[in-house]
């Protein structure tokens, strides 16, 4: 018989060491699935893992992929840390990009500094808004946000569909369900001659930075905290719970926003249909996997990007399955949860006697 | 194992630098937008890289890649990875493309359906499927009780409204009284979405259901319902036997043959392609005995002078839904008119989506 009891001294190091633990069973994990499909596991993973990041393009478009998963999860992590289940960041950046390439269209033909940072604070209003009508049937009429949340997404991705196909759809573009192309004053400047990592990086950065301060050393950061820990605890404390919510949902959704901004003025260029690849889903998985802090969500979302990167340059020099970068993120997810269960709490298979099973 | 595993790596660290571009192996790579398994578009221009591997090329491909800010990357790495000509397969990849043809000038490019060629080493091409839907339009025509046609349509580009006319131009020829009905489904796959408008369009009224997007839904929806269909794309019989009067299908395998090997004897030139039922890129699929001996040998016998360029499929004098004129009698329609068409002629029913 098992059974299965809690822990009582959990060590914290060993708590923000799992994610390590789980990213090497994920590659054991990982290495087994391609020699049973019938390759050599050392040299798919080295085409998964090292080859997309040997040269300085491929480390450029690493930093490029992982800069949403990088803004969303930062948003995320303010929500999830205070028991709000925001699922619908996906959502949440569609709308964002939908105000600020609204902006960035509106001046598609003109040039001037100012467009740029118009784009984007319409971009982080726009996802702050969709975030706001959540936490306000959260907050009044006692809805459930996940639900709401994950319905809006499909909202915002049809909203979009309607506008690129309708009303916004390039006039020369012969009905192709896209937008104009926005004027060089709305794109993102790029970093490096030749290279796509452009200024959308630091907009990534400094949510790392705020939200560090703001989780950390701020009362705002302490009420998430402890609500996150007991709600009983944080009413007992007299925070005032509804304007904690409003507040964490209109961070997490002006990350998002901000997510999708940087894509449609980075490497985008436009709106239409495939702005993003459900970065929104898949931040998720980088923010638990970064521990819901700052500085881990950084390192979760580089290898998040990579099982992307990686997935391609298998197929490519291997001809592996492309969705096996979906697998890998899977098993990330499968492995970490299965860690922590077993950090939190001890299975023990007991050897029955005849007189215990009397009982 | 742990020296062989960092011997592993240490090699592979070394090697990549060189590894790229050494090969001097004529190798094609194939970006998709969908997965090799969707049984439509993608499904075919695999089994064109199936061609070209079959005539002694060496051959990569990468499945559904997103139309946004991965695809480029998608591309470069092929390009870099020593790929001297590669075909991007949907209208997404056009953009994209060309930026990345401009880095690499000793890279072939071969963009499917797109418009824009901005530097020598791209390359444009098409099929043109309207004349498959003449085909269709003439025996849809035939076939119909309820002289309604129902049409599944995915976006309101030039593509899709030619073969919307093609088809209808062709239904009036041999039945003056149809009509057709069009559910518009703003996706070229979606399962769901196209069974509902394929069921919508049954409840209409429509006998015949024809569609112009990807997934094997509708025809098994016909099916079920006892109605006529068509498949696209690909043959897609076998998914609906008793239903299906014949398919569209997409043939690129001699068009990725000949243009692998030109690409490899250095002779590929930059062209815009725009072959039909002539060249073989536009093929259609065994015809459904319920039609009958006699509309089987008519319709053969259209899919001739099609491709002979006896019968054209734009052919005046062709009205719009207003009853003007668009293309005077005895004449025929230019290219250039095909490749803008953004309206109904006379017998569609409603509007374009704006």
């Amino acid at each position: 018989m098992i059974k299965i009891e809690k822990r009582n001294d959990v060590p914290m190091a060993l708590y923000f060491f799992t994610p390590f633990i789980a990213i090497v069973l994920t590659i054991l994990g990982g290495g087994i699935i391609f020699y049973i499909l019938g390759f050599n596991p050392i040299e798919a993973l080295k085409f998964y893992f090292i080859t997309p990041i040997s040269n300085l393009y491929g480390f450029s478009e690493l930093l490029l992929k992982a800069t949403p998963l990088c803004l969303i999860a930062i948003g995320l992590s303010f929500c999830f840390k205070s028991n709000n289940w925001n699922i619908g960041a996906e959502g949440q950046l569609t709308f964002g990009a939908i105000v600020g390439g609204g902006v960035a269209l509106l001046f598609y033909n003109q040039e001037g500094f100012y467009i740029l940072p118009l784009v984007i604070i319409a971009g982080a209003i726009g996802g702050m808004f969709f975030a706001i009508i959540p936490a306000i049937l959260k907050t009044y009429f006692n809805t459930n946000e996940i639900l709401v949340s994950l319905m809006l997404v499909y909202v915002s991705k049809l909203l979009l569909d309607y506008l690129v196909v309708g009303p916004w759809s390039n006039p020369e573009g012969f009905n192709f369900p896209e937008t104009r192309q926005f004027s060089d004053s709305s794109r993102m400047p790029l970093l490096f001659e030749g290279l796509r990592i452009h200024a959308g990086i630091f907009l990534a950065l400094g949510a790392v930075m705020l939200s560090w301060f703001i989780l950390y050393k701020t009362y705002l950061g302490f009420q998430i905290k402890v609500s996150g820990l007991s709600l009983k605890t944080a009413k007992y404390a007299g925070f005032k719970g509804k304007t904690m919510i409003l507040v964490v949902f209109m961070i997490s959704g002006a990350c998002a926003g901000l997510a999708g901004v940087g894509e449609i003025t980075g490497p985008i260029g436009q709106l239409h249909r495939m702005i993003s690849p459900d970065y929104g889903f898949t931040a998720i998985i980088v923010a638990f996997l970064g521990r819901l802090n700052p500085f881990g969500i950084i390192f979760a979302s580089l290898v998040v990007a990579l099982t992307y990167l990686g997935a391609e340059t298998a197929q490519i020099f291997l001809q592996i399955p492309k969705y096996t970068g979906q697998v890998f993120q899977g098993m990330i997810l499968f492995f970490l949860l299965a860690s922590d269960y077993l950090l939190f709490f001890k299975v023990k298979i007991l050897n029955l006697k005849k007189n215990e099973l009397r009982h | 194992m742990y020296k062989n595993f960092f011997r592993y790596l240490i090699s592979a660290i070394f090697l990549l630098g060189f590894s790229v571009n050494s090969n001097a192996d004529f190798k094609v790579g194939f970006v998709y937008v969908g997965p090799t398994g969707d049984h439509g578009w993608t499904f075919q221009h695999h089994e064109g890289r199936n061609a070209v591997e079959a005539a002694g090329i060496k051959t990569t491909f990468v499945e559904s890649v997103p139309e946004g800010a991965d695809a480029e990357r998608v591309i470069r790495q092929l390009a870099q990875s020593g790929h001297d000509l590669i075909f991007t397969t949907s209208f997404g990849y056009m953009d994209p493309t060309n930026k990345v043809a401009k880095d690499f000038p000793n890279v072939k490019f071969e963009h499917a359906t797109g418009y824009k060629r901005e530097h020598s080493n791209v390359s444009t091409y098409s099929a043109r499927f309207y004349e498959g839907r003449t085909l269709l339009g003439h025996i849809a025509g035939k076939m119909t009780k309820t002289n309604t046609i129902g049409y599944i349509a995915s976006f309101p580009i030039p593509e899709v409204i030619r073969g919307i006319n093609a088809m209808t131009l062709a239904a009036q020829k041999v039945n003056p009284n149809i009509k057709t009905k069009i559910v518009w489904v703003f996706t070229w796959y979606d399962p769901g979405k196209e069974a509902e408008a394929a069921q919508a369009l049954i409840d209409q009224g429509a006998d015949v259901i024809m569609q112009h997007t990807d997934s094997t839904a509708p025809v098994q929806t016909a099916e079920k319902a006892g109605v006529w269909s068509f498949g696209q794309a690909s043959d897609m019989q076998r998914f609906a036997p008793k239903s299906i009067l014949t398919s569209i299908i997409d043939d690129w395998a001699p068009y990725y043959v000949e243009r692998a090997i030109a690409a490899r004897d250095g002779t590929w030139n930059q062209q815009d392609t725009w072959h039909g039922l002539k060249e073989g890129m536009v093929a259609m699929g065994p015809y459904n005995s319920a039609m009958g001996a006699d509309l089987v040998k008519e319709v053969e016998q259209l899919q001739k002078d099609l491709a002979s360029g006896k019968v054209h499929s734009f052919t005046g004098p062709i009205y719009d839904q207003k009853g003007n004129i668009l293309v005077a009698e005895g004449k025929v329609a230019d290219d250039g008119m095909l490749a803008g068409m953004s309206v109904y002629v006379k017998g569609v029913e409603g509007d374009i989506p704006k």
